[in-house]
C-alpha cells in the first residue's frame, strides 16, 4: 500500500462532449462520454426525443458538431412540427448541413424474413449521413422498433452490438435511446451493451402533478451526480435542476439591506439581512409573514430595486389592501413597475410549470429582492424533498445573481414551528420564527431569530405588534422571572416606576 | 386475408393474366450473403416469375444514397415494388418457402403456423 501511494495513480479524465442542457452538463461533470454512445432510457413521453433532439441543435449552434437524427418512430415532417413547436427549429440548421434528419420506417406488415441478413443497411444509411454533413454526433430514437420489424432476435443483438461499437470506433458522441422495459431499463437489454453512461428519464404523476425526474444512473470513467433530478420541457427546451451539485462558490457580498423594519434591523446587528442572501420567516396562520415580507418588499422599492413578488395564497390586489391597513402602500410601487406581483395557486400547474415560470421571470425581470409568500404552499404541489430541491436550486440561482430573497413558510404546529422547515431551513442565512402565544385568553405575537450567519443578532423573543403605523417589535418585559406580554406588560408598565413605553426598552429587574 | 381478399377482387391476379414483377436487390458488396441471395433469387424468377419480371441490384457500397428512398435497413433486401403493394424480402432468399410467400406467389396462410 506504502508503495502505490508514493505513485499517484494518474486518473485520465474521460473526454465529455457538453449538451448545453442547462443542469444535464452540471450533473454529468461536463457532458455525455465524448465519441462513445449513452443510453437515455425512459418510458413512454418521458422526454427522450426532446432530450436527444436538444442535445443534436445545441452540438450545432454552440458547438459546432453536426448532428444525425436517426428516428425510427417519427416522419422527418412529424418531428420537425415537433421540434418548432418547442422553438428548437431543425430546418435552418439543415440548410446549413449542421444537422441531419432521416426517417427510418420500419413496417412490420410489409416485411418477410427469408434468411440471413444483417444491419449493414442501416450502417450505410448512418455513415452517409455522418459523411455527408461531417456528423460529430448521432442520435438513434428509438432503435429497439427494430425488434417490431425484424423476428430473428439473435441476430439484431449480435449487430447492435456491432452498431454500437462502430459508432465508437466512428468516434461519434451518440445517444441511443430505450423504451424502458419491464424487467430491465429497457425491453431489449441495451443497457449490456451500452455501458459508457446511463441516464434514466422518468415521468410520474404524483398527487395528480406530473413531474419528470432524471438520473444518471451509470457514467464509466466519470463521477456524477447519482440522485434524481427534476427537470421540466418548456418552449426552450429542457432544464434539468440538479439537487446534490449545490455550487456553493457565488460571490459573498458583505453589503447589508433593510429589513423595511427598523426595530427587526436593530435585532440583525442593527443593518438588516446580508445582500444575497436568503431569508426564511416561518409562521403559523396570522402571525404576519406576509407583513414582513411586504415591508422588505417596499424597503428594496424605496431604495428604488426592483422587486419581484411570488404570490401562493393570495392575489395581488388582495395583498395591496391587506398591507394597507397596516400602513404599507405598495400601490405607488406597483404603478411604477418597481415592485411585481406574480399571483397563481400553486395547483393550478405542476411543480415543473412552477419551476420554469419562476426561473424565467427572475431571468427576465432581475429583480433585486424577491419574496415567495408562501413557499410551504408548494408542498401541496410536490413532496417535501422535491420542493427542496426546487428550492436549493432556486436559491442558488438567486445567490449567483446575488439577489436577496425572502421566503415565508406557513407552519402547522404553533408550538414547534422550526420542526416543519428543518429541511429547507439548511439553505436559509437567516431565519426568522413567527409565533401565535396564547396567554390568559389573549393571543400575543412574538418574533424571534433563530439564525443570521455572519451576523451578531439578538437571542431576544420579541412581541410582534402590528399597527396602523407599522410593525413594530416590543421589547420584553421579564417580571419575577416570567415574560410579561400583552395586557400582563401593560398592566406591569402601569405598577412600575421605570415604564418600558417604547420599545427596546429593558426590562427593570425585580 | 386482407391480401387474399384484393387478389379476388382482380381479375388479373389470375393464372390467365400474370401480374408482371418489378424487383430491386439491396446487397453491399461480393459478399457471401449477397452472391446467395442473388442466386436464390435468380432461382425463384426462373422457377416462377419466367418472363414477367424486371430486376435491377443495387449495391449500397456504390450507391449508398439510395438506401433512403426504399427505407432499407437490413441487407439483403428484396423490394417487390410490383405488382402493389410493395413487400421487402428481408434475408438471404435461402428459404424458399418464405420466399414465395413473402412475393405472394404463395398463398400466406399456409406459412403461417
Amino acid at each position: 500500500m506504502p508503495k502505490s501511494a508514493k505513485r499517484p495513480v494518474l486518473v485520465q479524465p474521460v473526454p465529455k462532449s457538453p449538451t448545453g442542457i442547462q443542469g444535464l452538463d452540471e450533473i454529468t461533470g461536463g457532458g455525455l462520454p465524448r465519441g462513445r454512445p449513452t443510453l437515455v432510457c425512459g418510458g413512454p413521453g418521458c422526454g427522450k426525443t426532446i432530450l436527444s433532439m436538444e442535445f443534436l441543435i445545441n452540438g450545432a449552434r454552440q458547438f459546432d458538431e453536426p448532428g444525425v437524427f436517426l428516428s425510427f418512430e417519427e416522419s422527418v415532417d412529424d418531428l420537425t412540427a415537433n421540434f418548432v413547436s418547442l422553438g428548437l427549429d431543425p430546418r435552418p440548421l439543415s440548410a446549413r448541413k449542421k444537422l441531419s434528419l432521416d426517417y427510418v420506417r420500419i413496417e412490420p406488415n410489409e416485411i418477410q424474413e427469408t434468411g440471413g441478413y444483417d444491419l449493414d443497411g442501416l450502417f450505410i444509411r448512418l455513415e452517409h449521413a455522418i459523411n455527408s454533413i461531417r456528423a460529430k454526433r448521432v442520435v438513434l430514437d428509438t432503435i429497439e422498433t427494430l425488434f417490431s420489424g425484424l423476428s430473428d432476435t439473435r441476430t439484431l443483438r449480435a449487430e447492435l452490438r456491432r452498431l454500437f461499437n462502430w459508432l465508437r470506433t466512428k468516434g461519434v458522441t451518440a445517444i441511443v435511446t430505450g423504451e424502458r422495459g419491464e424487467s430491465g431499463m429497457t425491453r431489449h437489454g441495451l443497457e449490456e451493451y451500452i455501458t459508457d453512461c446511463v441516464i434514466l428519464l422518468d415521468h410520474r404523476v404524483v398527487d395528480q402533478n406530473a413531474t419528470r425526474r432524471l438520473r444518471v444512473v451509470k457514467y464509466r470513467g466519470s463521477t456524477h451526480g447519482a440522485n434524481e433530478s427534476p427537470f421540466f420541457i418548456d418552449e426552450s427546451g429542457i432544464s434539468v435542476l440538479p439537487i446534490a451539485s449545490l455550487g456553493l462558490q457565488h460571490r459573498v457580498s458583505p453589503g447589508r439591506l433593510s429589513t423595511g423594519v427598523p426595530d427587526l434591523d436593530e435585532m440583525l446587528g442593527s443593518k438588516g439581512y446580508f445582500r444575497g442572501s436568503s431569508i426564511l420567516v416561518s409562521g403559523s396562520a396570522g402571525t404576519g409573514k406576509t407583513s414582513l415580507a411586504g415591508y422588505f418588499a417596499e424597503a428594496a422599492c424605496r431604495r428604488r430595486e426592483s422587486a419581484l413578488y411570488f404570490a401562493f395564497e393570495e392575489s395581488a390586489a388582495q395583498i395591496v389592501r391587506n398591507l394597507r391597513s397596516i400602513g404599507l402602500d405598495l400601490e405607488p410601487w406597483l404603478r411604477k413597475g418597481l415592485l411585481q406581483v406574480h399571483a397563481a395557486r400553486p395547483t393550478t400547474s405542476g411543480l415543473e410549470g412552477h419551476l420554469s415560470a419562476m426561473h424565467r421571470l427572475i431571468e427576465e425581470k432581475k429583480p433585486r429582492v424577491v419574496v415567495v409568500d408562501p413557499i410551504s404552499n408548494l408542498i401541496s404541489v410536490g413532496t417535501s424533498i422535491e420542493v427542496k430541491a426546487m428550492l436549493a436550486r432556486l436559491i442558488d440561482f438567486m445567490k449567483v445573481k446575488q439577489m436577496t430573497a425572502l421566503f415565508t413558510s406557513l407552519t402547522i404546529d404553533d408550538a414547534h414551528p422550526e420542526g416543519s422547515d428543518v429541511g429547507i431551513s439548511s439553505f436559509m442565512d437567516t431565519w426568522l420564527v413567527l409565533r401565535n402565544l396564547e396567554v390568559n385568553g389573549e393571543r400575543t405575537r412574538t418574533l424571534d431569530v433563530v439564525k443570521s450567519r455572519g451576523m451578531p443578532h439578538s437571542n431576544q423573543v420579541r412581541e410582534f405588534v402590528l399597527t396602523s403605523e407599522g410593525v413594530k417589535l416590543l421589547g420584553v418585559v421579564r417580571h419575577e422571572g416570567r415574560v410579561l406580554i400583552g395586557s400582563q406588560r401593560a398592566a406591569h408598565a402601569n405598577d412600575s416606576p421605570v415604564a418600558p413605553s417604547r420599545s427596546r426598552k429593558r426590562a427593570p429587574r425585580p | 386475408m386482407k391480401a387474399k381478399s384484393k387478389r379476388t377482387t382482380k381479375p388479373r391476379t389470375t393464372e390467365a393474366s400474370p401480374e408482371f414483377f418489378d424487383l430491386r436487390l439491396y446487397i453491399a458488396g461480393q459478399t457471401a450473403r449477397s452472391l446467395a441471395a442473388l442466386a436464390n433469387l435468380q432461382r425463384i424468377c426462373d422457377e416462377h416469375l419466367e418472363g414477367r419480371y424486371r430486376l435491377e441490384v443495387i449495391d449500397l457500397l456504390e450507391r449508398p444514397q439510395l438506401a433512403r428512398g426504399d427505407q432499407i435497413f437490413a441487407l439483403p433486401t428484396l423490394v417487390r415494388k410490383l405488382p402493389e403493394p410493395i413487400r421487402k424480402l428481408v434475408g438471404d432468399l435461402s428459404d424458399t418457402e418464405r420466399a414465395l410467400v413473402g412475393l405472394d406467389l404463395r398463398p400466406r396462410a399456409s406459412s403461417r403456423s
